[in-house]
């Protein structure tokens, strides 16, 4: 049985499809919370660019000498949308092709394309939090800025917040999805099963 | 015989003591869980917003209901050191009058925009008293947004009433003066019925911007127009004034305008008349005014003098002016929910009169006249009276509406609030205000739909209701609960200036529409600078202008050098921060003005003229970061003719 029921083919293609809300909607997002922004500053990731508080968010960060956030910064906004491009487009094959190989694939790249965003993130931010300023004019000892990855952390007078936006849970959950096509299709339940009842 | 003497001397003695004893005087105390009723937790926002008029300082006080907390002062017809209103080069032409620069006027009513009768508050209308004038206040911005002079009048007491969709805003003279040309105006003040003349004014609002205009006055004989209100519902085509000294005297008023035992509610079909305005039927006479706007983008207000008026002759356009006899002088002259019942006050009467508009409209049908003034008909005062409200209690001022059948009238002299069936015209309850209650205000109450829950009232005399402070006191206000058929003092707060009327709306209104800074792109101010790299100095002969920005927390540039005595010096300041509540303020060492607060987005425009050579300093005065105090810079002033370049730079 090398292929994917009705079912399953559908679902892939839905999922492929569903990625698209990547070129629509906001990816990740960050929110900070202050005393005295009880409104919150948020800032919005897209596949390539950014909007939200910028301005504000980067006149607080000058205070602990951050490098102000800018575009720029982020070569991955130069070729992101190719990659999720890419992944849709193997998504779509393998759902009309209809061979399992191709639906492993799909899933693959969509874990790695979660793997990977996480760990570029992570390594962002590490930087970004880190390397200040020497000449900020406030210093605390031994204090980093490093934002959360997923979650909330608490930065000196700001409580920070990172985690999926509107297309970010989307992807999430077509990839949730895709899993469970990967799971039903490659039959590993009924192996764990017939493991079990041995 | 001794027991006897002794006894009657008893009795005496104690017939005596008895007399003695001062009886007491209605509760004073609050309802014991009135706390609970005014209290709103930190955090949390009032019901209601409450616009009040500041009376002699000339500006708004801007309170929340029930608690009683003060705001904001808006600054209308005086100039705000503060702010910079009236002092920064944008805002100066909005005090501008055919009289000059005016840094000061007396405002007494607040009307805010309806739309069939019921508050929109897409605006607050305000009167100066003094040197007669209506300003219209944008209250998504809670600014000044544009100023009318009203000529021809003088005392601009009879103002801003508004009719029912907010199409005209009213303004009836306090006092009558001559009107025309020069030579029309020099006349002896003992010709007064003859040469003297009332004039009342029906500024047109545009439904879309605010924008007001005069469209047309009314020729009225020379009494003294004291309050007004515009029909709503089945009388929304009329206007109601309440007039005194119809005697026309002109001197000693206190005796001379009390002759007569009833003055006049002036009612005006303003619906014919602005037909009549339309199709041209008056005369254009001149008459000059200013009229100040404030732009909306740029924040530069502008001042035109305009050159004459129309004016009505109402005995020639014989249906649109008819009075109705009225006991005593007048003041309030307010009118139900309904629009049926028109409640004049005299305030030296013993009683209220409420006249019935419907009876009005048959008496008019019935010619049913008991004489004339000028040929225009005085309807007869039984058939237009609905009933009398019987000894309410003396001084009778003002009247508002609760929306369930109840009228609330204010009685300065006995020093009270009498609560009163509009249908029975029974008096339910009173309550004691402290003291002599001049103005009194149910939220929505001058309305078709009044939110009757709250009545404040707002006293003329405060003497031992607070912490003494010299012989000058706060005026004091009193809460009251009326949710419940009676009158509930919950709470008694100080206010600012002295409020006249006020009027409250649901926060909800307007809450969430309010701006919270002006956006960059829109700032289309000549002189703004669009950012910290267009910051720079330009001279053209002795006029220098720094073009400036401010953001936390730094002004760019902040060393300026190649300035000269003698100079005017114009610093643009443009607040470049796109945040809610991050004003900029400017001040410079010596200015014999005022500072300039910039809010987020625009651009002000600070003047001044160096008197002395020297380093002046100059810095932020809004407390706007934690680096607010490094937010400064310096000017080198040298002497005229030294020959110092001119020099600017921030961060070298």
């Amino acid at each position: 049985m090398t292929k994917i029921s009705t079912t399953g083919r559908i679902v892939t293609i839905l999922s492929a499809l569903a990625l698209l809300s990547a070129y629509f909607y906001p990816i990740w997002q960050i929110k900070l919370w202050a005393p005295q922004y009880p409104e919150g500053l948020s800032m919005q990731i897209w596949i390539d660019h950014l909007t939200g508080d910028l301005a504000s968010i980067n006149k607080m960060n000058f205070y602990i000498g951050m490098s102000a956030i800018d575009e720029d910064m982020f070569p991955e906004f130069d070729y992101l949308k190719y990659i999720v491009g890419f992944i849709i487009m193997v998504g779509l094959a393998a759902g009309i092709w209809g061979r399992k190989i191709g639906l492993y694939v799909f899933f693959g790249l969509l874990v790695l394309l979660g793997i990977g965003a996480l760990a570029d993130m992570h390594l962002w931010g590490y930087q970004y939090g880190h390397n200040l300023d020497p000449k900020a004019v406030i210093k605390v000892p031994d204090m980093t800025y490093q934002p959360p990855l997923i979650g909330y952390k608490q930065l000196l007078n700001f409580l920070a917040y990172s985690g999926p936006h509107t297309a970010g849970w989307i992807i999430g959950g077509a990839s949730f999805l895709v899993f469970l096509v990967v799971l039903f299709e490659s039959k590993i339940l009924n192996r764990w099963r017939r493991i079990k009842n041995q | 015989m001794k027991k006897s003497v002794l006894f009657l001397s008893l009795a005496v003695f104690f017939l005596i003591a008895l007399l003695s004893c001062r009886p007491q005087g209605p509760g004073v105390a609050a309802t014991s869980d009135a706390a609970s009723k005014v209290y709103v937790p930190p955090g949390e926002h009032d019901e209601f917003y409450n616009i009040v008029s500041g009376g002699f300082n000339g500006q708004i006080s801007v309170v929340g209901l029930p608690s009683g907390r003060t705001l904001k002062i808006l600054p209308v017809f005086s100039v705000d050191p503060e702010s910079g209103y009236g002092f920064s080069e944008e805002s100066k032409p909005m005090l501008n009058t055919t009289h000059g620069h005016i840094p000061w006027d007396d405002l007494h009513h607040i009307a805010i925009s309806t739309t069939d009768a019921v508050h929109d508050a897409r605006w607050a209308f305000a009167n100066a008293n003094n040197t007669p004038r209506v300003a219209r206040i944008d209250l998504t911005t809670f600014q000044t947004a544009e100023i009318l002079e009203i000529p021809n009048s003088a005392g601009n007491h009879s103002s801003p009433f508004i009719t029912e969709n907010t199409e005209y805003v009213v303004a009836g003279t306090r006092f009558s003066v001559p009107h025309g040309e020069d030579a029309d105006r020099d006349v002896p003040i003992s010709t007064y019925k003859e040469n003297f003349r009332g004039a009342i004014t029906f500024i047109s609002v545009d439904e879309n911007s605010g924008e007001m205009d005069i469209d047309f006055q009314i020729d009225a004989p020379p009494f003294a127009y004291d309050l007004a209100r515009g029909g709503k519902r089945v009388s929304g085509d009329w206007f109601f004034f309440s007039t005194y000294n119809t005697e026309q005297a002109h001197t000693l008023l206190e005796v001379n305008a009390s002759q007569q035992d009833k003055d006049f509610i002036m009612a005006i079909n303003w619906r014919k008349a602005a037909e009549y305005a339309k199709q041209g039927r008056g005369e254009r006479i001149k008459a000059k005014y200013a009229h100040n706007i404030r732009d909306k983008n740029s924040h530069i207000a502008t001042s035109t003098i305009k050159e004459d008026i129309l004016m009505l002759d109402p005995t020639e356009l014989k249906d649109i002016m008819y009075f109705i006899p009225c006991p005593k002088s007048p003041h309030g002259c307010d009118v139900s929910p309904d629009g049926e019942y028109i409640v004049g006050s005299g305030k030296l009467a013993a009683l209220i009169p409420v006249f019935s508009f419907s009876k009005m409209i048959e008496a008019i049908e019935n010619e049913d006249f008991e004489g004339d003034v000028n040929g225009m008909p005085i309807l007869n005062y039984e058939s237009v009276l609905h009933g009398e409200v019987k000894r309410p209690g003396l001084g009778p001022l003002h009247t508002e509406f609760d929306g369930k059948g109840n009228a609330f009238t204010t009685m300065f002299v006995s020093s009270e609030i009498v609560m009163w069936d509009i249908e029975t015209l029974e008096v339910i309850d009173r309550a004691p205000t402290y003291y002599s209650v001049g103005h009194l205000m149910v939220p929505g109450g001058c309305t078709a739909e009044p939110h009757g829950k709250y009545l404040v009232a707002y006293n003329k005399i405060t003497k031992d209701r607070y912490l003494p402070t010299g012989p000058e006191l706060c005026h004091s206000a009193q809460l009251f609960d009326i949710s419940n058929g009676k009158l509930e003092l919950l709470l008694d707060f100080p206010t600012i200036g002295e409020p006249h009327y006020a009027e409250a709306f649901p926060a909800s209104l307007i809450k969430d529409k309010q701006v919270r800074f002006y956006r960059i792109e829109d700032n289309s101010h000549p002189h703004m600078t669009s950012g910290p790299g267009e910051a720079r100095v330009e001279r053209e002969g002795n006029v220098v202008r720094v073009y400036m920005t401010s953001i936390r927390s730094h002004f760019r540039p902040d060393n300026i050098e190649g300035i000269f005595v003698g100079d005017t010096v114009y610093f643009h300041v443009t607040n470049m921060e796109q945040e809610w509540d991050i004003p900029h303020g400017f001040a410079i060492k010596g200015a014999n003005t005022a500072e300039i607060l910039v809010m987020p987005g625009e651009t002000a425009t600070f003047k001044w003229m160096p008197d002395k050579v020297g380093i002046v300093p100059f810095y932020c005065t809004d407390f706007c970061s934690a680096l607010h105090q490094e937010m400064q810079g310096y000017v080198r002033v040298s002497p005229a003719g030294s020959g110092v370049p001119l020099l600017f730079s921030t961060g070298e």
